[in-house]
């Protein structure tokens, strides 16, 4: 049972990634981190490290997704929808 | 060697996270996905060094009560490897440092151009600088004349 | 034959040379006139496309295509390094020890040292605290002092925008004829200004403010007994800090926490952090013995230095990450 739940965390981490990358609005990807961050949360306590376990979810769920979400909001890019240009 | 990448799965993992995280840094031409991909990699490292500290059914290193009170189990053989931990607690803290210096600085350069894409902005510079030039060998020939 | 190849030789020149098509009745001479030195006359660039040489039309090309094609191998060559890099890697994976085992040269001599003698030693429960905080304080020292710095850097590159807007307010408020506004333009506008009068939020955080809070203070003070500690916990306390100015206004949190408390608290952690563990470089460095009695492992008063250090911890990170979020909304703390 634990492995089957260990590898649907870890597959849902590169899924992840893999949407951070590829998704067009950019605060979509940054939720989509947030959801990382708390993945990795979890892993941590399957890994019997409940120290890391607090800080990510505190910092990186908590305080970088608010930092990520405050420079969109300065850069224009919360609230109304912009077609983003993230191609190369 | 597909068998030892599933009993490694935590590596692998790993790897494969870093991996994408640092086509992120290479490929995005936007700066806040390349700050993004710059965490990623970060958070497959820590999963790497977690990964290699944990011992299949020891618990976490914090000293279990024994039987009597005041007693504490101090078998290294109960616990696992608390010194992964240690690093990595140090590693996401300088990561959040890191993140917010590189949010601050985009968000600089997006005041002077206006523009979260790296080659736009590369653009704008090189514009600015042959605006400049111009702009200053103008001066000399009328300094000249 | 040997006509045939001059021929072919002669228009191939022409390509590489640009001269263009040469017209069919043209009378070739034997031998080309000797290019003498005075009189060949400069070649007017650009004039004519078929006078161009073959450096001259390789740079037009490439003003043309040159960026397209370098941004495409450029993503290529990134492509096969990561997928080289990650390949080896996984190579190098699967040679590794099995995941979990317990003969993984990870977990050698130095863990069991650690874990036997460190709850004696450091007298903290928690052994990853003891481990960060006693035996590796130097390190965690360098680590806080990494995100001060990082505080002041941020505060140096988004703080600039405030100091002009407090320039522009003494000007506005200097003198009232405009004068020195004209001449300084108008006062930029304040970045970003909330309305803040929400119900739900602000009924909502007066209930979950204090708990927050009191998590924080519970993560600090018991970072030597169980999970958590100084990093964690400051994490937590600054996200209350968050709330109050998202449910309150930043003036609410400014009466009692502001860029010269900040400063100061910062400095002052960090200094009874680095006096703290600096002692044992006057004293050797080697085996001291800390005046600070240990105590019983699972009190609140053990462990020595490790509570005061935590608490010292706790207040830089929850001022630095707090200060993180109040520059990037507002540009100032």
């Amino acid at each position: 049972m634990m492995q089957i739940i260990e590898w649907l965390l870890l597959i849902f981490l590169i899924v992840c990634a893999v949407a951070v990358s590829v998704s067009k609005n950019l605060l979509n990807s940054v939720i989509i981190f947030m959801s990382y961050s708390l993945v990795m949360a979890v892993i941590w306590v399957l890994l019997q490290a409940p120290d890391l376990a607090i800080t990510e979810a505190a910092v990186g769920a908590g305080v970088t997704s608010v930092l990520f979400f405050l420079a969109l909001r300065r850069v224009g890019q919360l609230g109304h929808k912009r077609e983003e240009k993230t191609e190369a | 060697m597909l068998e030892k990448l599933i009993l490694n799965h935590y590596e692998a993992a790993a790897v494969i996270l870093s991996g994408i995280g640092l086509t992120n840094l290479l490929l995005q031409r936007n700066l806040i996905k390349k700050i993004i991909g710059l965490n990623i990699m970060d958070t497959a490292v820590y999963l790497f060094l977690a990964a290699k500290g944990y011992v299949a059914g020891r618990a976490a290193p914090i000293l279990i009560e024994g039987e009597k009170a005041g007693e504490w189990i101090t078998n290294s053989a109960v616990y696992a490897n608390p010194v992964p931990a240690g690093l990595v607690l140090t590693g996401i803290v300088v990561s959040v440092s890191v993140t917010a210096f590189a949010l601050a600085l985009t968000l600089k350069l997006y005041e002077s151009y206006g523009t979260l894409n790296i080659d736009e902005a590369l653009m704008k510079m090189t514009l600015q600088q042959e605006e400049l030039e111009a702009k200053i060998e103008a001066q000399e020939e009328e300094l000249i004349s | 034959m040997n006509e045939e190849i001059k021929a072919i030789w002669r228009s191939f020149y022409d390509w590489v040379v640009g001269n263009g098509p040469r017209p069919e009745n043209e009378v070739i001479p034997d031998e080309p006139p000797p290019d003498l030195p005075f009189t060949r006359k400069p070649k007017d660039k650009f004039s004519r496309f078929h006078e161009a040489t073959l450096k001259e039309r390789y740079n037009q090309w490439m003003e043309i295509h040159g960026l397209h094609m370098f941004s495409a191998l450029y993503s290529g060559i990134s492509v096969l390094t990561c997928i080289v890099i990650v390949s080896l890697l996984l190579a190098t994976v699967a040679e590794l020890p099995p995941f979990g085992d317990e003969r993984n040269p990870a977990n050698n001599e130095v863990i069991r040292r650690y874990v036997e003698r460190g709850g004696k030693e450091t007298g903290a429960q928690n052994i990853v605290a003891g481990l960060i905080l006693d035996y590796r304080a130097f390190d965690t020292f360098g680590e806080s002092a990494v995100l001060f710095t990082a505080a002041v850097s941020v505060l140096m590159l988004l703080g600039a925008s405030r100091r002009n807007n407090a320039d522009d307010e003494q000007a506005m408020k200097g003198n009232d004829s405009g004068k020195n506004f004209m001449q300084r333009g108008p006062p930029s506008v304040r970045l970003h200004t909330f309305r803040r009068d929400d119900a739900i939020l602000r009924g909502v955080a007066s209930l979950s403010m204090p708990v927050i809070m009191m998590m924080g203070c519970v993560v600090v003070i018991n970072g030597h007994l169980s999970p958590g500690g100084g990093f964690s916990g400051g994490a937590i306390l600054s996200t209350a800090l968050i709330l109050c100015a998202n449910a309150y206004g930043f003036e609410r949190v400014h009466s009692f926490f502001n860029e010269r408390t900040f400063i100061t608290t910062s400095s002052t952690a960090l200094m009874i952090y680095a006096l703290s563990k600096g002692y044992s470089f006057f004293t050797g460095a080697n085996d001291i013995h800390s005046v600070i009695p240990k105590g019983t492992i699972g009190n609140i008063l053990s462990g020595g230095l490790i509570l005061p250090l935590n608490i010292c911890v706790g207040l830089i990170v929850a001022g630095t990450l707090y200060g993180f979020y109040a520059l990037f909304s507002e540009g100032e703390i």
